[in-house]
């Protein structure tokens, strides 16, 4: 292994050079000739492929802001020959009250309110076993810890269906006690997404945060168990404090990876408006609306804006992040 | 969704966050407790005790019992049938073979863009907006993505305008428009497409900081004895970075065995474009046939492990050294 070793993805070393880089340009390193081995050939196909891998998605913008009977007739690149703007589109998918309309509205709240505490449970879960994993030495924890690493290739497919009849054997009573208590809580709720999102997300978020926690120098912690500090303090007010900028890393890594879930989502939300996030709803309208396009590309964009502005507003945690998690799921 | 509705919403999630609050804080609680004897290992029990239940619970019973589910048949009794019926029927041998074309062609195709792709922009102006762009990708959901290239391969009957970019195309230099997503094989290739696309943008940075750190004294030494810019790539570039390729190659091929959301979202696995993750979806999900889904779930768990076994290797080597 070089210079990027999958356990070393995460934020030492190689990715130390990652961010660097997508940060700035390249780095200058004492000496660096600034010589380029490229020549004019190769910009023109850097350009090529840069040009086409934006395109598609250039496309579906521009379409969502043009009128549906445009959108059908002509091709988006003739926007000058055809003009024709309008917010229609986004008025229609998120607001609309009409019964065909996708109501998206609804969706993007559950999309929030289901990434948020599946971000915030298995983080702290994790945390607390990285902790644990890195001070606390007893022969079996390394055997322990591997197993965990192991698990995080595993792939989903092998829980699932176990996984929801443990929820519909154990956990439906429940939803109905609290449904019949608080009415205007659905039957269908959060819980069993929540659930399953923390658990799917354990074994990734346990090695990301060990990799960093167990960096923390040992005199630290020592010393504040020298002054009589208790291991929950010790967590709590030094060692959280100190991983903050890998939790962040995590953190947002997984809060995406939950926002563009669908298997998940497909299995445990219900697929109602009730608790189904976006992606589920897109992927219904392509099934059963897959030519009305205007309000595929409004919806399409509803759901990727959030991820855009995460990508280019926290470029740096979030390569960090999607780097050291990419082999998640 | 009217305001009881949301109402409902905001309360699930503040009872939600409060109640895990009090979980935690309950375990610490605990934790802090600990009887004087033994304390270290109970303060360890405690605190690896959430994870771990949650991993017991979610994760290593539910992989047992679908194995064993992939061994009953629909009685209830041991069979291989699960497994006969993947490997004998004509769709699901397709499945097979659709996931191994998929597997062969991503990984390759997308750490050779991205390679290509970040020699060519390595040090030049403008580096950082050049990866952003293929990068994005990376950020947007499979879902996004599948609307995005299935409006791409839109298709409008013959005569009348296309609004789809690739039959454009085609129409263009004379052919007749293609229903791509209808058309077996191609419609196959046309999905791996997508999946090429939002890879390259992963292979480009991780090899992109690896070629970074290839010391420039090497490359300059092979540019002294008058190689040209070829040679040097192959001969001081490439193997400068094998560590990388292998990481990038493997972690690619895992994430297209996985590959569920790309042929759910713009075919639903029809048209013969199946891969294994989603007709196991199909299967257990949609058809009730609870022992074939898990029979194809094992089979993908066996395509993994070695990848798993090759990275528990890597990762024992590294603590040892420690």
């Amino acid at each position: 292994m070089s210079s990027v070793a999958p356990a070393d993805l995460p934020m030492k070393g190689g990715a130390g050079e990652l961010e660097v880089t997508v940060e700035s340009e390249a780095p200058t390193k004492t000496g660096r000739v600034k010589r380029r081995l490229t020549s004019r050939g190769a910009t023109a196909a850097a350009l090529i492929i840069a040009v086409l891998w934006t395109i598609p998605t250039f496309g579906l913008f521009i379409s969502s802001f043009r009128p549906a009977e445009l959108i059908q007739t002509t091709g988006w690149w003739t926007i000058f020959q055809n003009p024709g703007f309008t917010l229609d589109n986004y008025q229609d998918v998120l607001l609309g009250t009409s019964q065909s309309s996708p109501q998206l509205g609804a969706y993007f709240v559950n999309s929030l309110f289901i990434a948020i505490p599946a971000t915030i449970f298995p983080l702290t879960f994790a945390s607390m076993a990285a902790y644990a994993f890195a001070w606390m030495r007893f022969r079996f924890v390394n055997a322990l810890f591997i197993f965990v690493f192991a698990l995080q290739i595993f792939p989903l497919q092998m829980a699932l269906v176990p996984l929801l009849q443990i929820f519909s054997t154990w956990l439906k009573p429940g939803q109905q006690w609290l449904h019949d208590l608080i009415p205007i809580i659905p039957v269908q709720n959060y819980l069993p997404i929540w659930i399953a999102h923390t658990i799917f997300a354990l074994p990734l978020a346990i090695f990301l945060l060990h990799n960093f926690i167990s960096e923390i120098p040992g005199e630290v912690i020592e010393a504040a168990r020298v002054d009589g500090a208790t291991h929950g303090q010790i967590f709590f007010r030094i060692v959280l404090p100190l991983a903050v900028p890998a939790i962040a890393s995590v953190a947002i890594f997984q809060f995406l990876w939950v926002w563009n879930d669908l298997l998940v989502a497909l299995i445990f939300s219900g697929g109602t408006q009730d608790a189904a996030p976006l992606t589920q709803r897109l992927a219904e309208m392509v099934g059963s609306r897959g030519q009305e396009w205007q309000r595929l590309t409004a919806g399409a964009f509803v759901s990727l804006i959030v991820p855009l502005i995460v990508f280019f507003s926290l470029q740096r945690y979030f390569v960090r992040g999607l780097l050291a998690g990419s082999t998640k799921g | 969704m009217t305001t009881g509705d949301l109402l409902g919403k905001i309360l699930q999630l503040v009872i939600g966050l409060a109640v895990f609050a009090v979980i935690v804080g309950l375990l610490i609680f605990f934790i802090d407790k600990a009887p004087k004897k033994g304390r270290d290992y109970w303060q360890l029990f405690l605190f690896l005790l959430p994870a771990m239940f949650l991993l017991a619970l979610g994760l290593i019973y539910p992989a047992i019992r679908t194995t064993g589910l992939a061994f009953l048949d629909k009685s209830g009794n041991f069979s291989w049938d699960n497994f006969i019926w993947t490997f004998t029927q004509p769709a699901a041998i397709r499945t097979l073979i659709n996931t191994i074309i998929w597997v062969l062609l991503v990984p390759t195709l997308s750490t050779a863009l991205g390679l290509a792709y970040a020699v060519f922009i390595d040090r030049s102006r403008g580096e950082r907006y050049y990866k952003a762009l293929v990068f994005m990708p990376m950020a947007i959901s499979f879902v996004g993505a599948g609307i995005i290239w299935r409006f791409v391969y839109e298709y409008k009957s013959a005569g009348r305008e296309q609004i789809g970019l690739l039959n454009a195309f085609v129409v263009a230099f004379g052919g007749e428009p293609v229903q791509w997503m209808q058309t077996d094989p191609i419609n196959t290739f046309l999905l791996i497409v997508v999946m090429i696309w939002i890879q390259t943008g992963f292979a480009m940075v991780v090899l992109s900081a690896a070629i970074k750190g290839i010391p420039t004294e090497q490359i300059e030494a092979a540019a002294l004895d008058g190689t040209n810019a070829w040679q040097r790539f192959q001969n001081v570039t490439v193997p400068g970075i094998r560590g990388s390729l292998v990481v990038v190659l493997t972690t690619i091929s895992i994430a297209t065995l996985k590959v569920f959301d790309i042929v759910r979202t713009m075919t639903a696995g029809n048209f013969n474009t199946s891969v294994i993750a989603n007709e196991m979806y199909t299967q257990a999900f949609r058809a009730s046939e609870i022992g074939r889904g898990s029979a194809l779930a094992v089979i993908l768990l066996i395509l993994v492990l070695p990848i798993v076994i090759y990275n528990v290797n890597v990762l024992r080597k590294q603590r040892e050294i420690r």
